[in-house]
């Protein structure tokens, strides 16, 4: 599958996978984050279940302290 | 447009920020001085001494809640834009109803459980409101890595992503400041399209 991650193209093996897949394939291992898969904001718990398929919009938001 | 014009449209709108530390203070000063109508601002904590490098207070309000300090400062900046300041903890159960009649809102948060908190919080419950927040103030230096990006119509983001605050890498007024300006431009610009 292809997707759009942080908006650059990236191409997988797998046909789709979950939101927790991607973020180990990518090695995006910074637990303050903000993904959001086509516009919608997907919680930590959900990310086991959230499955992205070709064509989807991801986005994965570093949250650093500091104010 | 002039900026009669400008201060003119602003002056229709209310922005909420959630927090009144480095980001918040500042950004709700440059807001302030641009015409904007109407804030809504919350935070718990009080004016400490080490706020002082980067925050929006002085030595004379160590020790008051940050909302009645910064309302104060802002009032002295302009009497025309209203500001409502609430000193308490935002939580998910209170976030929606203060922030529900916002046509924007700032994430002006320090530590980066709140601003997630915040970001899942919105989105469940007022998912229509453009959310503009700070992530990558800490440090000095590094003009060139600071920026503002937009994710979508709902969601933007001031800051260099990297920089996380620690001992050796305090956050400090110039980029804190920056970063609050990013989020105040940010402000403008959605609203003056309107």
């Amino acid at each position: 599958m292809k997707i759009t991650l942080n908006n650059r193209e990236e191409t997988f093996a797998q046909e789709s996978m979950t939101v927790t897949e991607l973020l180990e394939s990518k090695n995006m291992t910074f637990k303050m984050r903000i993904v959001k898969v086509n516009g919608k904001l997907i919680k930590r718990e959900q990310y086991d279940n959230e499955v992205i398929r070709d064509g989807d919009n991801v986005d994965v938001i570093y949250l650093m302290s500091g104010g | 447009m002039t900026f009669e014009e400008i201060k003119k449209k602003l002056s229709r709108y209310t922005v909420g920020i959630a927090g009144a530390g480095g980001l918040g203070s500042n950004c709700a000063s440059s807001l302030v001085r641009s015409g904007i109508g109407r804030l809504v601002i919350a935070d718990f904590d009080i004016v400490s001494h080490s706020n002082l490098n980067r925050q929006f207070f002085f030595t004379d309000q160590v020790g008051m809640p940050k909302v009645d300090a910064l309302k104060i400062n802002l009032e002295r900046i302009s009497s025309e834009s209203v500001v409502e300041a609430y000193n308490l903890k935002l939580d998910n159960n209170n976030i929606a109803n203060l922030f529900k009649d916002c046509d924007i809102i700032v994430e002006a948060f320090d530590r980066s459980d709140m601003k997630l908190m915040f970001a899942e919080t919105l989105a469940a419950e007022l998912p229509g409101t453009p959310l503009i927040m700070g992530s990558g103030v800490a440090g000095w230096g590094g003009n060139e890595e600071l920026r503002s990006r937009k994710v979508d119509d709902t969601l933007y983001i001031c800051g260099d992503e990297k920089a996380e605050v620690s001992g050796q890498l305090p956050p400090i007024a110039p980029r804190v400041t920056i970063v609050s300006n990013m989020q105040a431009n940010i402000v403008l610009e959605i609203l003056l399209k309107r």
